[in-house]
């Protein structure tokens, strides 16, 4: 038996990299990945409180970040491609302009 | 120490190994690699709570097609080692204070929440016939739009990463 809080304080980690990972990584990819691992963290704490508390609309809010990330890959993956076709650069640093 | 735990251990390790290794690593291949670990230990994670069909929908979804994406495009761009550059200042005005704060709330949930009810291994029915009675009964409509929000999404991609149209060549007027 692993308590409720143990589930919750390996959610908040996750969580807590991938705010890091956003705002210490300087490569768009890699940003992109971070949000992934935020969404990760709380879709943890989502099936832990599902678990506990005996309700499974918990572990269906899953599917629906679940699907959430993949339309978020989709689009941003594809704003990322746009991004390089027109600079030519990954490093989020150089890319501090709306206008070329 | 009961199996649960040591499992829960063991997974949980694999996770904050994958996670520290996303921000340690320089190349976005390795970042890739490593957040698939992740995602596979927290399908473990997933079955020890009895979920066992999002355990399935984890691997199959976010490890498998998700993750396989971020792969694509990483050599699609060929992106390489991360350029250090000098430190944002926001990025330290806001994230040690950020990380102190998480820190010592993290260190009370522990403290004082410890003795928190345990979770029990599947203890919920968490097979894909409860979920899908859930789902298309008492969640029809949200799924529903994310169906549409889907849609939205693979039109929106297909338009981004679309080459845009080059420009005509321009008339000679005489």
């Amino acid at each position: 038996m692993v308590p409720l809080s143990y589930y919750l304080v390996l959610s908040g980690f996750l969580f807590a990299c991938g705010v890091a990972g956003f705002l210490i990584k300087r490569n768009i990819i890699t940003i992109f990945m971070s949000i992934e691992l935020m969404l990760n963290g709380v879709n943890l704490s989502f099936v832990a409180f599902a678990a506990h508390w005996h309700a499974l609309a918990g572990q269906v809010f899953v599917f629906f970040v679940m699907v959430v990330a993949a339309a978020e890959a989709a689009v941003g993956l594809a704003i990322i491609i746009a991004v390089y076709r027109t600079r030519e650069t990954l490093n989020v640093d150089q890319v501090n302009l709306l206008k070329l | 120490m009961n199996v649960h735990l040591i499992l829960f251990l063991a997974f949980g390790a694999v996770c904050v190994a994958g996670a520290v290794n996303l921000l340690a690593q320089r190349h976005p291949i390795n970042g890739a690699l490593s957040l698939i670990a992740v995602m596979a230990a927290l399908a473990g994670e997933y079955l020890l709570l009895g979920a066992e069909f999002v355990a399935a929908v984890q691997v199959i979804v976010y490890a498998g097609a998700i993750m396989v994406l971020f792969v694509f495009t990483i050599m699609l761009l060929n992106a390489g080692v991360e350029e250090r550059t000098k430190g944002s200042r926001v990025a330290i005005l806001f994230g040690i204070p950020g990380l102190l704060l998480g820190g010592i709330l993290l260190g009370w949930v522990v403290l004082r929440h410890s003795g928190t009810e345990a979770v029990a291994a599947g203890a919920l029915p968490g097979d894909p016939n409860t979920i899908g009675q859930l789902l298309f009964h008492e969640f029809l409509l949200p799924f529903e739009i994310t169906s549409v929000l889907i849609l939205i999404a693979i039109m929106g991609a297909v338009v981004l990463a679309s080459k845009p149209p080059t420009a005509p060549a321009r008339k000679v007027v005489d």
